[in-house]
């Protein structure tokens, strides 16, 4: 169909990246008007502290890209988030010193990647809906996680993790920039070289984009879909276990879990990747994530009732969603 | 016929819609896509908008169906000039489209259906015998058979085209416009949807076709228009013209042969595809051979089991049973054991299994093959550059390569498929339906492909439902019925005739031995 339009309307309106300028745009606007509404905005300091907060988030939002890409959804990253952190400070409290902290870090870690790969199981090979059963993982894993920490704190109170040795992954400052702000540049660089350079960052795009294409291509969809949940579980637990070195006390609340979720899927959304797959790129969620924390720091800078950001996330959800439906609508 | 009964229907109900445009013109960002058309749609008849892809026929069924809105000129309906600024505006003055892709709700019944939005109800409760009985009136003075209650998702694509038809009517619709109707049609669907466009020419209502198929244009329709180019070539009544001189029209050259020569059948070397009673979901016991620089053609209705057997060759299926030999060598039952033997599918549908649209065209090329311009997984811009411009120029497809895929004709989607397909050398290539909505003047190229890949010694099955291009290009010919191949036709046993007589004969017995067709003949049937 449109044999006519596609041939001829392209050439201007193809021509321009709609879809990009959606999330650049008002990102720069944002920066602009903050730096100069709020002279403590643009200061070392507050970017600094705005990219150490939101290191973890940026690591699992970009991980979830990946996912959604490929055609899948990841609902129990904010769960295994908060199951990884709970394992970790189990860990370093129960074996303690040095030893317990590079325990810890690695059990962590573990406990997302194995989450993620069962996930990606369930997924391709129970022919489960993504949406469905990570939602049911999340459920599951929110358990887990009451249980561990039961084990770990061993009576009322939180598990406190105030090891130094540990602590140390949250308080260096290579070049006055913190660790977890690093760990996290490196992992976003790497994803994005991995989806825009790689082979397997191809498959990404195609088994999201036409999954039986793929398939008769001669791609193994099920792994390329495997290996993107595997990623984003192992992401949750680089996360979880950089963050409860920030805090240093494991979180244990529920709703932290539901909002990481929520909160990576806007950025991701507001960044402009498909929530159907098969388009978008981690630059995109970068921007999107830092969109909406520069959003809540400058509200909080500008003293705005912080029930309203609640209110400008969503409105702000909505026109990005809105908008991507229009441009491409404006494709076809 | 529909131009006879034009004057007694006018006393049917069916109201009287004259079309006319003026001058009209379409651009698209500058570019004008459609120029100074001048046409007139006599109620009653049925008329076809033919030309290649990108002609501009699109463009103009989509301006009168108010789609798009024109730059320049006027369209006139019976005597008033009117502009519609959206679909709903030309469908209150009676125009309506078909599209290609259904718009129906496969759980809901016929009639629910015909009448979706306009329910006739009382209290704001659908009356069910209110609404089969205008379903009845509407069908009979269409003359459309149709039980109201059968659920839509269960019918046909054939009836379910009539049903979209039927819901026109009820809406109004006295000018129908339909894209490409039969292009995923089967030969019979095709023939009771050519029944229904001649019983609505019949009964007053104007049909403006757009169709790939010459012949359908000349059998079915009264007038046809020539596009070329966005410009009016001609419209002239089609019993003044020929396939070639549509062709020609079309193309503003001739185009010579359909099909290039046929190299003659090989008749030595080791067979290069041995299929050995091959079972899967709706293959039952398939064996085959092929011979290196050999074209066979598996012909068949639609839901024969065609595109099931390339599908089960190819490993993208599960086999319950039989094997598949590559030159000899067993290959394994999966698409990466099927791609490592040379084996290669080129599937039916291009949209759905073909292509990944969203994506530039260089990356399409490159999906299968993507190992061969990488280095330890690191893709080599340079190198795949080099490989898809290549191949891009092997198969005549010109322009950009990093645009997305779906900026291409339908042609030349079809050849991007070929690309990838040449990238690297294989020893069998399936192409299943390499022409379906392919433009004429690609098609020819798609089959120039074809040629050159057997001559190459690489042997080619070739799946079609047009049985012309089955003829034209195969050695030989495997009529599939059931998941079975019931009849082998070569040399002169290749008929139409033939091959339609054994995808028709008797409805197939469930049995170890299925009934060969009656009509022994010239037909050799396989033996079980």
């Amino acid at each position: 169909m449109t044999n006519e339009s596609t041939l001829a309307a392209p050439n201007l309106l193809r021509r321009i990246p709609w879809r990009s300028v959606a999330i650049v745009v008002p990102f720069l606007a944002v920066l602009i008007a903050l730096s100069i509404s709020s002279p403590a905005f643009l200061t070392f300091q507050n970017v600094g502290n705005v990219l150490d907060r939101q290191a973890g988030i940026l690591i699992v939002a970009a991980a979830s890209t990946l996912v959604l890409i490929a055609g899948g959804i990841d609902l129990s990253i904010g769960a295994t988030y908060m199951f990884t952190a709970v394992i970790c400070g189990t860990v370093i409290v129960k074996v303690g010193g040095a030893e317990g902290a590079a325990l810890g870090i690695l059990a962590g870690v573990l406990a997302g990647l194995i989450v993620g790969i069962a996930n990606g199981l369930i997924i391709t090979y129970l022919k489960i809906n993504p949406l469905i059963a990570t939602l049911a993982m999340s459920f599951i894993i929110l358990g887990a996680t009451k249980l561990v920490s039961q084990f770990g704190k061993q009576g009322v109170g939180q598990i406190r993790v105030d090891v130094d040795e540990f602590r140390w992954l949250a308080t260096t400052k290579p070049l006055g920039i913190s660790l977890p702000t690093w760990i996290a540049f490196v992992i976003l660089v790497i994803l994005g070289i991995v989806l825009w350079r790689t082979t397997f960052g191809r498959y990404v795009y195609a088994a999201g984009g036409n999954a039986e294409a793929a398939r008769l291509a001669g791609i193994r969809v099920n792994l390329v879909r495997i290996s993107t949940f595997a990623l984003a579980g192992l992401a949750a637990g680089i996360a979880g276990v950089i963050d409860l070195a920030r805090t240093p006390s494991v979180p244990e609340n529920d709703a932290i879990a539901t909002t990481l979720t929520f909160t990576v899927l806007a950025g991701i959304v507001v960044g402009g990747t498909s929530i159907l797959g098969g388009e978008g790129a981690i630059w995109r969620t970068v921007l999107g994530i830092l969109f909406i924390a520069m959003l809540y720091n400058g509200f909080t800078l500008l003293r705005v009732d912080p029930l309203f950001q609640g209110i400008a996330l969503g409105v702000i959800i909505l026109v990005a969603v809105g908008f991507d439906a229009w441009s491409k609508y404006r494709r076809t | 016929m529909g131009r006879v009964v034009v004057t007694d229907v006018a006393s049917s109900d069916a109201p009287q819609l004259l079309v006319e445009l003026r001058g009209v013109g379409k651009s698209f960002g500058g570019l004008p896509v459609l120029s100074n058309i001048d046409l007139r749609l006599q109620p009653g008849s049925v008329h076809a908008l033919v030309g290649e892809n990108g002609a501009g026929k699109s463009t103009l069924s989509k301006i009168i169906a108010g789609l798009y809105t024109a730059d320049s000129g006027v369209i006139v309906v019976n005597g008033e000039e009117v502009s519609f600024s959206s679909p709903r505006e030309a469908l209150d003055r009676g125009i309506a489209t078909i599209a290609q892709e259904l718009a129906l709700v496969p759980a809901l019944t016929v009639a629910e259906n015909v009448f979706l939005g306009r329910e006739p109800r009382t209290l704001g409760w659908v009356s069910r015998r209110k609404l089969r009985k205008e379903f009845t009136r509407l069908a009979e003075r269409t003359g459309f058979t149709f039980n109201p209650d059968a659920q839509v998702g269960s019918l046909r694509t054939a009836d379910q085209q009539k049903v979209e038809i039927l819901r026109a009517l009820a809406r109004g619709a006295s000018l129908i416009i339909m894209d490409e109707p039969t292009a995923a049609l089967s030969a019979h669907d095709t023939e009771l949807l050519h029944g229904v466009v001649r019983q609505l020419a019949a009964t007053g209502h104007t049909v403006l076709l757009i169709s790939h198929y010459l012949r359908e244009v000349i059998e079915l329709c009264d007038t046809v228009t020539i596009l070329r180019d966005g410009q009016l070539i001609r419209t002239a009544p089609t019993a003044d013209e020929t396939e070639a001189s549509l062709i020609e029209g079309m193309l503003g050259r001739s185009l010579g042969s359909v099909f290039p020569p046929k190299a003659p059948a090989p008749t030595d070397g080791d067979d290069v595809l041995t299929v050995t009673d091959l079972v899967g979901p709706g293959v039952n016991g398939v064996s085959l051979s092929l011979r290196p620089g050999e074209i066979v053609g598996l012909a068949g209705l639609v839901g024969a089991g065609r595109s099931e057997i390339a599908h089960a060759i190819y490993g993208a299926v599960r086999r319950s049973g039989g094997s598949v030999a590559v030159g000899g060598v067993e290959c394994g039952p999966s698409i990466t054991g099927a791609l490592r033997s040379g084996i290669f599918l080129i599937p039916e549908s291009r949209k759905e299994q073909g292509l990944v649209l969203g994506r530039p065209i260089r990356q399409n090329v490159t999906l299968s093959n993507l190992n061969e311009v990488a280095i330890g997984g690191w893709v080599n811009p340079n190198r795949e550059r080099r490989a898809a411009r290549g191949m891009l120029e092997r198969v005549t497809v010109a322009g950009d390569d990093r645009r997305n895929v779906s900026a291409l004709s339908g042609g030349n989607q079809q050849k991007v498929l070929f690309a990838r397909a040449l990238q690297r050398t294989r020893k069998v290539l399936i192409a299943d339906e390499p022409t379906r909505g392919v433009d004429v003047g690609s098609r020819r190229a798609i089959y120039d492909l074809i040629a050159e890949q057997a001559a190459q010694g690489i042997g080619v099955l070739v799946i079609s439902s047009d049985v012309e291009e089955v003829l034209g290009l195969a050695h030989r010919i495997l009529v599939i019925r059931a998941g079975r191949v019931v009849a082998e036709l070569s040399g002169d046993q290749m008929t139409e005739e033939n091959v339609i007589t054994a995808a028709f004969a008797d409805p197939i017995t469930v049995g170890p031995t299925p009934a060969g067709p009656t009509t022994a003949g010239p037909i050799t049937t396989e033996s079980y």
